[in-house]
């Protein structure tokens, strides 16, 4: 049986609501900013919402640009629209100043050169257009992990 | 008001494969028919129809219409669709019973997974803004926890292993399975790493596959089956869609679920765990209290054989079928959906 490509896409616009306006215009200008839930816990990206008590969140506090990576996975051979074309590392990295961590991609280059507590750094995109992509990856910061 | 006591009466399943060309239609109408020809009774007599199934899989929107030229519109029936797994359907249909609007409810699911990159299509189901731009890919975001286990000292790569290792022996006395090989955990670790710190063995096989179940209330269930397969309890929990604020080491919503639905009141005969991946059948069997006493999917499971979207009903449908034939008397059958474990529904049944 032959069989003939299919591809479906949904390219619509939809508008992120007024916490993550403000979050993706910060980022747009090189800057993280989180927010600070119920219980004093600072996430980033930041929550809208509390997720233990439901309660909408509105104080925001500003991250550093390094982190420490809690857990982490080697993508040997990366697939379309993920952040690198080399094999990296997916990790989730707490911000220095923050409590929960956030998915993002780590360009260590060889999967032996990271590890869980390695010590990692923003790379902002060349161009930023307000999105999680703006940031492009992180770094490993040499000799501190 | 009263719960009504309703029970499983009747499963059919396909035989798992790879590359079906066939349509969703095509797929399900022969469990459809098998499944009303094993308890005998006329269409009509079914008061409501579910099915759980994802139109992103097909690759069309609202394909789950088209699904209802398997089950026939005349004369007019009383169905619903669940953009998700048919255990979820099997939840409503639950519900439906006991809002004593019908009986007897027939629910379906199918998943044709390997039309299309399933790992690339799922990341459709993740954060729209933080998660999916990054296209992570579920076998990703299951390594990341799995790391996070194993850094905890919850679980060894052999405890993985071991667990690849048993339901693919497992598979082999199952004739709709469709990966099945006897091997040990030895030999599977010493093939390499797919997504580190997971192997090929670690993740669930895509497969095609498409399965029906008929619930029954009360006497009508006792009049359909010899030995109704109960449901005693059933619960669905959901954790935070925010993958950093969970728990990576356990799995908060499966054990609430778990104790809702009374798994610890009594021993569990046999558990059947929709587990895609090796260390999440641990976290499971952690978060429910499983003991050495129960034997955990002995069809092989999720592991063997993975149909998204007809893998969490193919847990009833197996758990149910060890009641009928009397080799277990109180079971549990599970499902999850979302990254992770993110969500988790619990059943126990029992014979009588």
């Amino acid at each position: 049986m032959f069989t003939a490509p299919l591809v479906v896409a949904y390219p619509y616009k939809r508008t992120v609501g007024t916490l993550l306006s403000r979050f993706f215009q910060s980022l747009q200008e090189g800057r993280l900013e989180g927010t600070k839930g119920s219980d004093g816990r600072v996430y980033f990206p930041p929550a809208e919402f509390d997720p233990v008590t439901g309660r909408q969140l509105d104080e925001w506090v500003t991250l550093a640009e390094t982190g420490t990576v809690v857990t982490w996975a080697w993508q040997s051979a990366p697939q379309p629209d993920q952040p690198l074309e080399r094999p990296f590392a997916w990790a989730l990295i707490t911000l220095d100043g923050a409590d929960v961590p956030l998915l993002h991609a780590v360009d260590a280059g060889d999967m032996a050169r990271i590890r869980t507590g390695s010590r990692v750094k923003v790379r902002w995109a060349d161009e930023r257009s307000g999105g999680i992509r703006d940031i492009a990856c992180f770094d490993l910061l040499e000799g501190a992990s | 008001m009263a719960r009504r006591d309703v029970a499983i009466v009747a499963t059919a399943q396909r035989p798992n494969e790879v590359g079906s060309t066939l349509t969703s239609v095509e797929l399900i109408l022969p469990v459809i028919n098998d499944v009303i020809a094993k308890v005998g009774i006329e269409r009509q007599k079914i008061g409501f129809w579910c099915h759980g199934s994802c139109d992103y899989m097909s690759g069309q929107p609202f394909s789950f219409v088209a699904a209802v030229d398997a089950i026939g519109a005349w004369p007019p029936i009383v169905e619903s669709h669940v953009e998700g797994d048919g255990a979820l359907a099997l939840y409503e249909a639950w519900v439906k019973i006991q809002t004593g609007e019908c009986d007897v409810a027939l629910v379906f699911s199918n998943g044709k997974t390997t039309s299309g990159p399933i790992d690339r299509i799922l990341n459709l189901q993740a954060d729209p803004y933080m998660v999916t731009p990054l296209w992570p890919g579920f076998d990703s975001l299951a390594a990341l926890q799995a790391r996070a286990c194993l850094d905890a000292g919850v679980l060894s790569e052999a405890d993985m292993a071991e667990v690849a290792a048993r339901s693919y022996r497992d598979a082999l006395n199952n004739p709709i399975a469709y990966a099945k090989e006897n091997v040990t955990a030895e030999q599977l670790l010493a093939r390499p790493y797919t997504t580190a710190p997971l192997r090929a063995h670690d993740c669930g096989v895509p497969v095609d596959g498409a399965n029906a179940i008929i619930l029954a209330a009360g006497d009508a269930a006792r009049s359909l089956a010899e030995r109704p397969a109960w449901i005693r309890g059933i619960d669905h929990r959901i954790d935070t869609q925010r993958l950093g604020a969970r728990s990576m080491t356990e799995s908060s919503s499966a054990a609430i679920a778990a104790a809702k639905a009374g798994v610890g009141d009594d021993r569990i005969d046999i558990a059947e765990l929709h587990a895609p991946y090796t260390h999440q059948e641990i976290l499971l069997r952690r978060a429910m209290n499983l003991g050495e006493g129960t034997h955990v999917n002995p069809s092989g499971g999720a592991l063997v054989s993975n149909p998204a979207m007809a893998a969490g009903l193919a847990r009833f449908a197996e758990a149910a079928e060890s009641v009928f034939s009397g080799s277990a008397d109180r079971v549990l059958a599970h499902c999850t959906s979302g990254p992770m474990l993110q969500q988790n529904l619990v059943c126990v049944m029992e014979g009588e």
